[in-house]
């Protein structure tokens, strides 16, 4: 007998679907919260909004009954400065980690690094949150000697634990995906450790490296349960990293539960949605396609 | 022996063992200065170890334990005052494939300038000067010379490997190790390579790995036979070739095994 067992057509079918339906789901997803985003924050972005006064303006006062303003300049100035403080550290430290790991360290002790920077990964962001709250906050009061402790300094250390994870898993697979013979060579010409660092693996993995300090930027501009718990949630353009500032997020998370659905307060929250999904959105894909651009290098040569 | 001044390399009773894996045997072998060297044996007989460990190289992965001596221009280069940076500075080493660095032509030539000085020493001119100088020696001067910032991954095979030896010549080495250079080229490379060794010949000792019993023939002065990690035969390569005075080595060579 060489014909199939009906059944078996059937089956093989119905797990083919099923398969399918799972790789295509995930587009799916992606395309319905964009959809839903957008759609909750049309009504404002197409009559009411202002694009100038919502960039250029620092006034954010969703709930005054007589002048209702939506600028959110400040909050993206807190954003941007909570970024920037985290980058400054998570840059240094994440790559260095990641060169660390994958090219000074071998045996055990690389397994136990890699196995603690996925566990530091894997902490809920509300934990960190928390460990803002309560262990940076008093540290900050007690070393710079100020009032509060809930600043920009403190949602930017704690954004940068957060990042440092994506940086070294990303940054050491680009590093393992510089070709062997480039370290032959370079050994057998007499090169010190160091100088392999800045004269071969970073220029050969450079875009790599660059691609885990985007997706780490993209990390700490998009979370939001740390920071608000620990950047002290003050709508003001911070003169010092000691300043308190909110985010755009926190902004969303903060006060999406009081605004009245459908109100003109709402659907602002959902453009500020709209404009961190568009900010991550295009810092994923520069990422993407630096990495893309990495492979294709690599199969022309 | 030490004091024979025409010998590059000497190794005494040299035993090297991966874990428990015995890879060479007490080889001891006396290369000369000056001359080209064919290192022949079939697969696994140690002849790329034995190469391999004229610039500790080997010694990358770890699990490596070496006996015995190496003297390389009469200092013994398992010595723990020797410097691996300056050995390799003197003992530079072609490999199987080419493996030039991503960087520019110009760039990959003076590499090792770069990382053996410091920056102030570097005058630009001095730069262009051994780039010239170098790629003229390796016959890719006036197929490169208006190309000197493409990179050095983009040429051709051929290119890349005479590249890969013009990028040690800088650094003045003594001696040039050779694992297979050619066994990844075709034939007209493979014969510009072999021409290439016989222009650098007197002035730098070679040594090469080889598969091919024709090419160690044709560019070898003295050859090597290994066989399981012992040294079986050294002489002048007319001797070997003509006049073996090992059976194994008169099997090998006419092809009986291998």
């Amino acid at each position: 007998m060489i014909t199939r067992k009906q059944w078996t057509t059937v089956s093989e079918f119905l797990i083919e679907t099923v398969i399918r339906i799972c790789g295509i789901s995930a587009i799916i997803f992606v395309l319905g919260i964009f959809f839903f985003v957008f759609r909750e924050g049309a009504g404002f972005l197409f009559s009411k909004w202002e694009p100038i006064k919502f960039f250029f303006s620092t006034e954010w006062y969703p709930t005054s009954v007589s002048n209702k303003r939506y600028g959110i300049l400040a909050i993206i100035a807190g954003t941007a400065s909570v970024t920037v403080i985290a980058m400054t550290i998570a840059v240094p430290f994440g790559l260095g980690a990641a060169i660390f790991i994958s090219e000074f360290c071998t045996g055990k002790l690389k397994e136990i690094l890699k196995i603690l920077i996925e566990f530091l990964a894997a902490i809920p962001s509300v934990v960190w949150g928390f460990i803002g709250l309560m262990v940076m906050n008093p540290l900050i009061i007690d070393i710079f000697n100020v009032p509060i402790g809930l600043t920009a300094l403190n949602g930017g250390i704690i954004l940068s634990l957060m990042a440092i994870p994506i940086i070294v898993s990303i940054g050491e697979d680009s590093l393992k995906a510089v070709p062997d013979s480039y370290r032959e060579a370079a050994i057998a010409l007499g090169i010190t450790k160091w100088q392999m660092v800045y004269r071969v693996l970073m220029p050969a993995a450079k875009n790599g490296l660059l691609a885990a300090v985007l997706l780490g930027v993209g990390r700490a501009v998009g979370e939001t349960m740390a920071v608000l718990l620990a950047t002290g949630h003050a709508v003001q353009i911070p003169g010092s990293p000691l300043d308190s500032v909110r985010t755009l997020t926190a902004t969303i998370a903060a006060e999406l539960g009081e605004a009245p659905v459908g109100s003109d307060h709402y659907q602002v929250l959902f453009v500020i949605g709209i404009f961190l999904f568009t900010i991550t959105f295009v810092i994923n894909l520069t990422a993407y396609l630096i990495v893309k651009g990495i492979r294709v290098q690599k199969g022309e040569s | 022996m030490s004091d024979e001044p025409n010998y590059s390399i000497e190794t005494k009773d040299l035993s090297l063992f991966y874990g428990d894996f015995q890879a060479l045997n007490k080889v001891s072998v006396n290369i000369n200065h000056g001359k080209i060297t064919g290192l022949i044996g079939p697969s696994g007989c140690g002849k790329t170890t034995l190469l391999r460990c004229f610039n500790r190289v080997n010694e990358r992965f770890g699990n490596v334990t070496t006996t015995g001596e190496i003297k390389i221009l009469s200092k013994n280069i398992y010595d723990d005052d020797v410097s691996l940076i300056q050995l390799r500075k003197s003992v530079g080493m072609v490999f199987q494939r080419p493996n030039p660095l991503p960087i520019s032509v110009y760039e990959n030539v003076v590499f090792g300038l770069r990382i053996h000085s410091r920056r102030k020493d570097l005058k630009k001119t001095q730069l262009d000067e051994a780039v010239e100088k170098a790629l003229r020696e390796v016959y890719l001067w006036d197929d490169l010379k208006d190309q000197l910032h493409v990179k050095g991954t983009t040429l051709q095979l051929e290119q890349q490997q005479k590249l890969c030896i013009a990028r040690l010549l800088p650094l003045k080495p003594e001696v040039i190790l050779m694992d297979e250079p050619c066994s990844a080229l075709d034939t007209e490379a493979t014969r510009a390579v072999e021409e290439l060794m016989h222009g650098l010949t007197g002035k730098y000792t070679i040594v090469i790995v080889t598969h091919n019993m024709a090419q160690a023939r044709r560019v070898s002065d003295e050859c090597i036979f290994m066989l399981l990690g012992e040294l079986v035969e050294h002489t002048r390569t007319e001797d070997m070739f003509l006049n073996p005075s090992h059976q194994k080595t008169a099997d090998y060579i006419e092809g009986r095994y291998g």
